[in-house]
């Protein structure tokens, strides 16, 4: 039991202390990396705007077209329900508040425990449901790196160590929880340097391409 | 020209790369979505044509060398290099199986535009020495007779005689200060002579004044299909020369899709400064005609019309409610296909691929899926306002023996015009 309690101390102590440094300084280097490059002038005479057109992509691309649904349902359904679920569990259950709120004094009011439980299982499930389309459709197996799969692997110790904490499956509590803290930090240590930058570049990437297509006059 | 080698390649690589680049490779998560866009995939099944993968030789430049992590991969020795063997193997992926249409950049989810970045990696493709035949001859053509095709102004000269003839009308020739200067293509001179003679009964009907120019006639480009700033800037340079020697205002572009992106977006950023003249696709010009009471037209079409929304005028460009406005001017049975407009499907012949003769089994493969588009809706006839297109919906509804004959829309509204007293 002392054991997997300093585990846990350390997983909330020095641990948390290094994978939000790692996370903080890493991203702003990724972002810095994107806006030093920064766009050359363009010279075309444009049709309109381009801040219009580009925040309005920013949120347009969140829903797949018509057309690309109906060739894509799987794709597109799934990736929505791991995405909001996860989104659910991280930013309304009572102690991930309690959490934030001590780092950053906001707080807001948490979905019941048991809607949580309920979301988060929906969103193992969908977790596991892409990787079996990863691993199998033709796509995705072809374009796939070691990375997408070590991505996946911690996302999906992140839902299922915080689900197995919730339910009390390991024992001692210390421990799981101590597992669920730890990969959650591993996500954050590895989101700079790995695709789980698209959490905040895929704005920027949205951006610039609502501004590029809406200059000449398409919504994009 | 000094040899063409992989360390040039790598460096026209690394000059392409900006932040939207970075921001869009940041964000990929391999999700697959842009093959669902692509004809080529969609219509061959196989996986090596997703439009993200096409684009790995210049996501391995972007992160070896402008990412801190690729930088820390180098030390360790964990860099992806791009060697001369991929690119070699990349040239099909980059060339032959994609038109630049853009309907990837329209879907995917994170919102990388990769039809931009399909078009950065073939400035790199070139310096490598891993450009397609056929596209390297249209260059060549291009910049030493002035028509990708070899075509010279005495052919054009003698088909301005056919249409005087024809017409009884005069076509102006090196008229300075003329409202428009009017470019062409020079399949559409080959294969639809009959644009030519629409629109110099469309002007004369309209009261526009106009001017073809010796110096220059030619608006394609095809220092952009195959991936060349150098070749492509000299090109717009002939364009921008003749109209500044002539002193027009405005420039028309042809019925043709990359001829319009050419000149109306990349142009002026290949010579670096601002046009002291505006360029209009001929379609904006008779719309605007249209809107402005100038064309009246009389009778319409009755049998059962759909229209091909070229990619590079409608979803590169922004011109998609312009052709319907002509469209409903002169026809009664006019039925839109499916996916149209910004989400039209690409004929499978743009971006080069036409003039590169080893794609023709992959050009025909991808008309697959506006062949389906266009038996949905079962028209008598297809209207369309781009020559590769239009060549490309002829000899592919032939290929599949499918009777539906294709027309310019530039020619359709010649057709209606009210005669003059």
């Amino acid at each position: 039991m002392s054991g997997s309690m300093e585990f846990l101390l350390w997983t909330k102590g020095p641990m948390f202390n290094i994978a939000i440094a790692i996370f903080a300084i890493g991203l702003l280097v990724r972002i810095a990396e994107i806006f030093v490059l920064g766009r050359k002038k363009n010279f075309a005479e444009a049709r309109a705007g381009e801040w219009g057109p580009g925040f309005r992509t920013m949120l347009t691309r969140t829903v797949a077209d018509p057309g690309t649904f109906q060739r894509a349902p799987f794709n597109v359904v799934v990736g929505w329900v791991w995405h909001i679920g996860f989104l659910i569990a991280l930013l309304l259950f009572l102690p991930h508040i309690a959490l934030i709120e001590s780092l950053t004094g906001l707080s807001w009011p948490a979905l019941p425990n048991p809607v949580i439980s309920l979301v988060t299982s929906v969103t193992l499930v969908a977790l596991i449901a892409t990787l079996v389309h990863r691993m199998t459709h033709p796509v995705k197996k072809r374009i796939s790196t070691v990375e997408d799969y070590v991505v996946w692997a911690v996302v999906f110790a992140v839902v299922l160590t915080g689900w197995l904490a919730y339910y009390r499956l390991v024992n001692p509590y210390p421990l799981v929880l101590g597992m669920h803290i730890l990969s959650a930090e591993i996500m954050l240590i590895l989101l700079p340097f790995t695709k789980l930058t698209h959490i905040f570049t895929t704005f920027i990437a949205r951006w610039y391409n609502g501004a590029a297509f809406g200059r000449k006059g398409v919504q994009s | 020209m000094s040899e063409l080698t992989l360390e040039r390649g790598l460096a026209a690589f690394r000059a392409e790369v900006d932040g939207p680049v970075a921001a869009f490779f940041s964000s990929c998560v391999h999700c697959g979505i842009c093959a669902q866009a692509c004809p080529f995939y969609l219509e061959t099944g196989d996986a090596k044509y997703t439009p993200i993968l096409k684009l790995e030789p210049l996501r391995r430049v972007w992160e070896n060398d402008f990412t801190l992590w690729g930088k820390i991969k180098g030390m360790i020795g964990l860099q992806q290099k791009v060697t001369d063997a991929m690119l070699a193997e990349w040239e099909e992926l980059l060339y032959d199986s994609c038109s630049m249409c853009g309907r990837c950049s329209m879907v995917c989810p994170v919102g990388n535009d990769l039809a931009l970045m399909i078009r950065k990696s073939r400035e790199g493709m070139v310096q490598a020495g891993h450009a397609p035949e056929g596209l390297i001859a249209a260059s060549v053509r291009a910049i030493q007779t002035g028509s990708p095709m070899g075509l010279q102004w005495k052919t054009l000269a003698v088909q301005i005689q056919h249409v005087e003839t024809s017409s009884g009308l005069k076509v102006p020739v090196d008229q300075p200060g003329a409202d428009y200067l009017v470019l062409l293509s020079s399949m559409e001179i080959i294969n639809f002579p009959e644009y030519l003679e629409a629109i110099t009964k469309i002007f004369d009907h309209a009261g526009v004044t106009w001017t073809l120019s010796t110096e220059c006639f030619e608006a394609t480009n095809a220092g952009i299909q195959i991936g060349n700033k150098d070749i492509a800037a000299q090109l717009v340079e002939r364009v921008v020369a003749a109209a500044e020697a002539l002193k027009v205002p405005k420039v028309i572009s042809p019925e043709c899709g990359h001829a319009f992106t050419a000149i109306r977006w990349e142009g002026p950023n290949l010579i670096g400064r601002p046009y002291p003249f505006k360029v209009f696709h001929i379609i904006e010009v008779l719309d605007e005609l249209r809107a402005s009471g100038r064309i009246k037209t009389e009778g319409m079409e009755t049998d059962r019309l759909s229209m091909h929304d070229p990619c590079n005028l409608a979803r590169k460009s922004g011109v998609i409610q312009q052709q319907r406005n002509l469209m409903n001017l002169v026809a009664e049975n006019f039925v839109e296909l499916k996916e149209h407009g910004k989400f039209q499907w690409c004929c499978g012949a743009g971006g080069g691929v036409s003039s590169n003769e080893r794609a023709e089994p992959l050009k025909m493969a991808a008309f697959k899926r506006k062949k389906a588009q266009i038996e949905e809706v079962n028209p008598e006839r297809m209207v369309t306002m781009c020559a590769t297109c239009r060549t490309q919906l002829e000899e592919g509804l032939e290929e599949f023996n499918m009777e539906i004959p294709v027309v310019g829309l530039t020619e359709m509204i010649a057709e209606h015009l009210v005669e003059k007293n």
